[in-house]
């Protein structure tokens, strides 16, 4: 639905849905922590975002026609690499979970994934931190009024 | 009862498909960077099932830093869309064409 909908509007709505699902489908998989970030990150600020640039550009000019050839070609080929991803898939079989203690348990998800984040990665967060700082340098500088 | 993560999997690679049908069809550009959002959550479900699966934390992590590194790409994704508003008043992909190669 989010690419179906011809008004961005209603395809951002959905947007947020599909997000809200998935950190659902994070809960379901033990990963309580990526869920809350989810939520935040996602749900919370990107939409935001979105929503924003969508009522800055003019919503006029952004509905356009859905179906022409040039889409129904296109369109094609999607549906054309998912059966090819799909047949490949049928093909094998994963084995069941890991036994024993769960690591990803240990004294609360949260902790767990703060002690990785903290002690093993520290310097990939710090990385990330510097990116996002370079992100943010670089939107305010696109969307200055001069350019 | 715990998800079988073949299902997983799949939900995954159908989010993934409906993303790139996403980016090939439609010529909103934002939308695309909508579509593009969908390709990362979907890669991101693969981190964390497999974390699930093998039973090691390190996927969770990746999960993270994967979700930064989308914010960093949509602040700057929407930038270039409102630049280009300004500057061309579309933001359909079909009609600027002002690098020809």
């Amino acid at each position: 639905m989010v690419i179906w909908s011809r008004n961005p509007v209603h395809s951002a709505i959905y947007l947020v849905l599909s997000f809200l699902s998935v950190a659902a489908l994070y809960v379901l998989l033990e990963a309580e922590f990526v869920a809350a970030v989810q939520v935040f990150v996602y749900a919370g600020g990107i939409m935001v975002l979105f929503l924003f640039v969508i009522m800055l550009v003019n919503l006029k000019a952004a509905i356009g026609p859905r179906v022409r050839i040039h889409a129904t070609i296109s369109g094609t080929i999607g549906l054309f690499v998912l059966g090819s991803i799909l047949y490949v898939y049928d093909r094998g079989s994963a084995g069941p979970a890991a036994a024993g203690r769960s690591v990803l348990r240990e004294g609360g998800n949260l902790q767990a994934v703060g002690t990785a984040i903290f002690q093993d990665y520290l310097l990939p967060f710090e990385i990330a931190s510097v990116l996002l700082l370079v992100a943010m340098i670089g939107a305010i500088v696109l969307a200055r009024q001069k350019i | 009862m715990p998800v079988p993560i073949n299902h997983v999997l799949v939900f995954s690679l159908l989010l993934f498909a409906v993303g790139m049908i996403g980016v090939l069809t439609r010529r909103n550009a934002i939308i695309i960077l909508m579509s593009i959002e969908l390709m990362l959550n979907a890669a991101n479900i693969n981190f964390i099932a497999f974390s699930r699966q093998l039973n090691n934390l390190m996927g969770q992590v990746f999960g993270v830093f994967t979700i930064a590194v989308a914010a960093g790409e949509v602040a700057v994704g929407l930038a270039v869309v409102l630049a280009l508003f300004r500057n061309h008043d579309t933001v359909n992909v079909d009609e600027i064409h002002i690098m020809k190669g």
